[in-house]
C-alpha cells in the first residue's frame, strides 16, 4: 500500500510533465494536422535555456532566493522557447503548408535531428547536472518497515505550476478572441479565413503557446530531475505523443489526461515488474491505442470524408 | 530611363531590407543567446560552471542578418521577377532534359561497375580501401535499404518510420544463425529475407487499417521496441555489447584471408584486405540491382499497380475492389525483405553488429533519402543517398578546414547537424524531392508521347500529372 500511494505521487508528478508536453502535440494537430516531431527537442531546447538562465541567476548575480530565481528562470525558458518555436514554424512549416501530406512530417524529423545536433555540438554531449533544489519532503504515512511515503516540495511545485498553468491556458482557449480563432481554424481553415481570422497568425500563435508550455514542462523537468542531456528530447517527446493520442489528439482535457495515465503506468510499471522493459510498456501501449482505439479516450471518432 | 523609374524604389527596398535584417537579427540573437552566447562546463569541483562566447554569438547573428539582408534585397525581388515571368512550356530545356535523363543512368551504372578499379588506379592499394568501403560500399547499402523502402514509402504511400526494425531482423538473424549454426552467407541471406519478410507482415497486419501519420508512429513504435528487446534480451543478443566474430561472407566457400585456401592464395595474388573490400562492393552493387530490378518489375505486374494506385487514393481503390489489406502486407513484406537481406550484408560486411546500429536515426536517415529523392523514383533516391551519406562521408575527410577555424574543430560532429538541415531546407525547397516527375507505369500506345517525356518540366507544386493511361 505505501509503495503503491508513493508511486502514486511520482506518477502524477511524471504525468504532469508528459501533459505539459502532450498539448503541445495535441494544440498543433488540432489546427494543422500535423505531428510536430521536433516538439519533443523543443521541450529539451527549453530545459537547456532554463539550464543556462538558472546557472546566471545564480552564479554570476548570486541570487539568494531560490523561488524568485526559478520564477524568472520560468519565464525566461517560456519566452525564448517561444522565440524558438515561432523561428522553427515560420522556416521549416509554414513554407509547406498545403504541400503533399508527409511533407511537414518529414521537415519536422529533420528540425528533430537538426535541434538535437545543435545542442550536441553548441554544449557538448555531456548529460549537464544541476545542484539539487528543495529537497525537504512532507512525510504523509510511516509504516512500522521504516518505508516513509513522502512528498517533496519539488514534487509540489511540479504539481502547483502545472496546475496553475493548465488553468490559465484553459481560460486562454475557452474565453478568450484568441482562442475563439483557434478553435475556428481547428475545424476549417477556409472558413475561418473568409470570416476574417488571420490563419498564418493563429497557428503561430499555437506553436508559441505548445512551446510556452513545453517549456514549463523543460523547467519543472530540469528541476525535478536534476539532469539533462542533449539526448532528453526523444523519449520524453515520444511519451508525451503518446499521452495525446492516448487521451484523444485534438482534445485538451485528452491530453492531460493521457499524460497522467502514461506516467502512472510508467512508474507503476517500474516500481512493479522492470526498469529496462519501462519504454517498450510506453511503446506499446502507444501501439496498442492505435491499432484499437484510434481516436482515444476523450477524442471524437475521426469520419473520412470523400 | 529604366534606371531612373527604379532609383526609389530601390532606396524603399534598401531601407526594408535593412529593417528586415534588424529584425532578423534581433530574433537570431534572442534565440541563440542561452544557447551559444554561454557554454556549460564542469570545472575541477565537477560543478556546472558558465563560460562566455560573445565573439561566436555576434558571428553567428551577424551571418544571419547579413544574410537576411542579401536575400530581401537581391533575392526576393529577383524570386518575384521570375515568378512573373509566363512558364516556359515544353522547350528546349525539356528535351535537354530529356536526354540527360536517357544518359544518366546508363552513365550511372556504368561508373559504379568501374569504381573499385578506378579507386584502385588513381589512390594505389593503400588509399582505395577507404575509398571504396566508406563511401561505395556505405553508400550503396542506403540506396539499397532506399529502394527497398521506397517500395512501402514511394509505390504504396505508407510511411514507416520503423524501417531499421526489419534492418536490424536481417542482421542479428545472420549474426545468430552464423555464429550458432556455422550456416554460409549464402545460405543466410534468402532466409534473413525471409524472416524479415514475416516479420514485415507480423508487424504490418495490425497497423494496416491506419493512415497517414498514425501509421509512421506506429511503426515508429515497433521499430523501438525491436531495438529494446534487442538492448534487453541479452542471453541471446548480448544487450549493448553487441555481437561480435561474425563470419565474414566467403568467395562462393573461398575465404578471403592469408591462408594457403585464401582468395588471394589461390589466384595466386598477394594477400591484401582490399580483394574482400572490393568483393564486398560487387555483393552490395548486386543486391541493390536485384532490388531496383524487382521494383521495375514489380511496378508492371497488377500488384504494382495496385500499390500505387493505394497511394494516390485509398477510398477509390477499395471501391474498385482491390483488397487493400493484402496490398498493403506485400508490400510491407517486400520492403521488409530487402531490408533483412541489405541487414545480413550489413552484419557480414562488419563482422560486428550491436543495437547501436538500428536506433530510429538511422530510420530517418532512409526515410529522407526515399522522400528527398523524390518518392517513387529510382534515379532520385540513389542520388539522394549519394549527396546525403557521400556528403555526411566527406565530413569525416575535411581536415584542411582545421586549419581555417583551428585546431579543435572536429568535422565529424557537424554531421548529423548538417544532415537534419539539409533535410528541412530540401523539403522547403522541392516538397516532392529532387526528381519530381514520375515515370508513367502505364501508358497507352497511342497516347502522344512528347506531353509524357520523363523527366519533363518541374512541377513543384501538389500532384505531377499521372498519365491518364490505366486503360482496359
Amino acid at each position: 500500500m505505501e509503495v503503491f500511494t508513493q508511486q502514486l505521487i511520482n506518477g502524477i508528478t511524471l504525468g504532469s510533465i508528459y501533459g505539459l508536453i502532450a498539448i503541445g502535440y495535441t494544440m498543433v494537430f488540432g489546427i494543422i494536422g500535423m505531428v510536430n516531431f521536433a516538439h519533443g527537442d523543443v521541450f529539451m531546447v527549453s530545459a537547456f535555456i532554463a539550464l543556462v538562465t538558472l546557472l546566471v541567476l545564480t552564479t554570476w548575480f548570486g541570487m539568494g532566493s531560490v523561488v524568485l530565481a526559478l520564477l524568472i528562470v520560468l519565464i525566461v525558458a517560456m519566452l525564448l522557447t517561444s522565440l524558438v518555436n515561432w523561428t522553427i514554424e515560420r522556416v521549416a512549416y509554414r513554407p509547406l503548408r498545403g504541400s503533399f501530406r508527409l511533407a511537414p512530417l518529414i521537415s519536422a524529423i529533420g528540425m528533430s535531428i537538426f535541434l538535437s545536433n545543435f545542442v550536441q555540438v553548441a554544449q557538448g554531449p555531456r548529460v549537464k547536472s544541476i545542484p539539487p533544489l528543495f529537497n525537504d519532503v512532507i512525510v504523509l504515512m510511516s509504516s512500522s518497515d521504516g518505508y516513509d511515503v513522502s512528498v517533496s516540495y519539488k514534487q509540489l511545485m511540479v504539481w502547483a505550476v502545472t496546475a496553475a498553468l493548465l488553468v490559465a491556458f484553459w481560460f486562454v482557449v475557452t474565453k478568450t478572441a484568441l482562442g475563439r480563432a483557434q478553435r475556428a481554424c481547428e475545424q476549417d481553415q477556409k472558413m475561418a479565413a473568409l470570416l476574417g481570422i488571420d490563419v498564418d497568425r493563429t497557428v503561430s500563435i499555437t506553436f508559441v503557446i505548445a512551446a510556452a508550455l513545453a517549456a514549463v514542462a523543460g523547467t519543472m523537468y530540469l528541476v525535478y530531475y536534476g539532469v539533462i542531456s542533449f539526448a532528453d528530447g526523444f523519449v520524453p517527446g515520444v511519451k508525451a505523443f503518446t499521452a495525446a493520442v492516448l487521451g484523444g489528439i485534438g482534445s485538451l482535457p485528452g491530453a492531460v489526461l493521457g499524460g497522467l495515465l502514461i506516467g502512472l503506468i510508467e512508474t507503476m510499471w517500474s516500481a512493479y515488474f522492470s526498469t529496462d522493459y519501462k519504454d517498450v510498456a510506453a511503446f506499446s501501449i502507444l501501439a496498442i491505442t492505435m491499432i484499437f482505439l484510434p481516436q482515444g479516450i476523450l477524442g471524437r471518432p475521426d469520419v473520412e470524408k470523400v | 530611363m529604366v534606371q531612373e523609374a527604379s532609383r526609389p524604389a530601390s532606396r524603399v527596398d534598401l531601407v526594408r531590407a535593412l529593417r528586415e535584417a534588424a529584425i532578423t537579427a534581433l530574433i537570431a540573437f534572442g534565440m541563440f543567446l542561452p544557447l551559444i552566447g554561454f557554454n556549460t562546463v564542469q570545472n575541477i569541483h565537477n560543478e556546472l560552471v558558465l563560460e562566455t562566447r560573445w565573439p561566436l554569438l555576434a558571428a553567428l547573428v551577424g551571418i544571419i542578418a547579413v544574410g537576411r539582408f542579401l536575400y530581401a534585397l537581391l533575392m526576393a525581388p529577383w524570386l518575384a521577377r521570375r515568378a512573373m515571368r509566363p512558364r516556359k512550356q515544353h522547350g528546349e530545356g525539356a528535351v535537354w532534359r530529356a536526354r540527360l535523363g536517357r544518359w544518366l543512368i546508363p552513365f550511372t551504372l556504368g561508373f559504379a561497375v568501374v569504381y573499385p578499379p578506378l579507386a584502385l588506379s588513381v589512390v594505389g592499394f593503400q588509399g582505395a580501401v577507404k575509398w571504396i568501403d566508406n563511401f561505395g560500399v556505405q553508400i550503396l547499402i542506403y540506396v539499397m535499404l532506399g529502394w527497398g523502402l521506397n517500395i512501402v514509402v514511394g509505390l504504396a504511400g505508407l510511411l514507416d518510420l520503423g524501417y531499421v526494425a526489419f534492418y536490424a531482423v536481417g542482421a542479428y538473424s545472420y549474426a545468430l544463425l552464423a555464429k550458432t549454426f556455422g550456416l554460409s552467407f549464402w545460405l543466410l541471406l534468402p532466409l534473413a529475407g525471409c524472416l524479415a519478410a514475416f516479420w514485415g507482415i507480423l508487424l504490418g497486419f495490425p497497423v494496416l487499417r491506419l493512415r497517414g501519420d498514425y501509421l509512421a508512429i506506429v511503426t515508429l513504435a515497433f521499430g523501438e521496441i525491436i531495438r529494446l528487446v534487442l538492448i534487453n534480451w541479452v542471453p541471446v543478443t548480448n544487450g549493448y555489447a553487441g555481437i561480435s566474430s561474425i563470419p565474414r561472407p566467403t568467395f562462393f566457400g573461398i575465404p578471403f584471408n592469408a591462408s594457403d585456401e585464401g582468395f588471394a592464395a589461390r589466384l595466386g595474388l598477394e594477400f591484401s584486405p582490399i580483394y574482400r573490400t572490393i568483393f564486398l562492393y560487387y555483393l552490395i552493387l548486386a543486391l541493390a540491382l536485384v532490388t531496383a530490378a524487382v521494383t521495375l518489375r514489380l511496378r508492371r505486374l497488377p500488384i504494382g499497380r495496385a500499390w500505387e494506385a493505394l497511394r494516390e487514393d485509398e477510398i477509390a481503390c477499395r471501391s474498385l475492389g482491390i483488397n487493400t489489406t493484402n496490398t498493403k502486407l506485400t508490400a510491407f513484406a517486400m520492403g521488409a525483405m530487402f531490408a533483412g537481406f541489405a541487414g545480413s550484408f550489413f552484419a557480414a560486411r562488419q563482422g560486428f553488429i550491436s543495437p547501436e546500429s538500428f536506433t530510429f536515426m538511422e530510420s530517418a536517415v532512409i526515410v529522407a533519402i526515399v522522400v528527398l529523392g523524390g518518392m517513387g523514383s529510382l534515379l532520385g533516391v540513389a542520388i539522394a543517398a549519394v549527396i546525403m551519406i557521400g556528403g555526411t562521408e566527406i565530413m569525416r575527410e575535411l581536415d584542411f578546414l582545421k586549419v581555417v577555424f583551428g585546431n579543435e574543430f572536429d568535422p565529424t560532429q557537424y554531421r548529423m547537424l548538417l544532415f537534419g538541415f539539409a533535410m528541412v531546407l530540401i523539403m522547403v525547397w522541392k516538397p516532392r524531392g529532387l526528381i519530381a516527375t514520375r515515370e508513367p507505369s502505364a501508358l497507352l500506345s497511342d497516347y502522344p508521347v512528347a506531353a509524357t517525356a520523363p523527366l519533363g518540366p518541374r512541377s513543384d507544386v501538389a500532384e505531377p500529372p499521372l498519365v491518364r493511361g490505366h486503360g482496359p
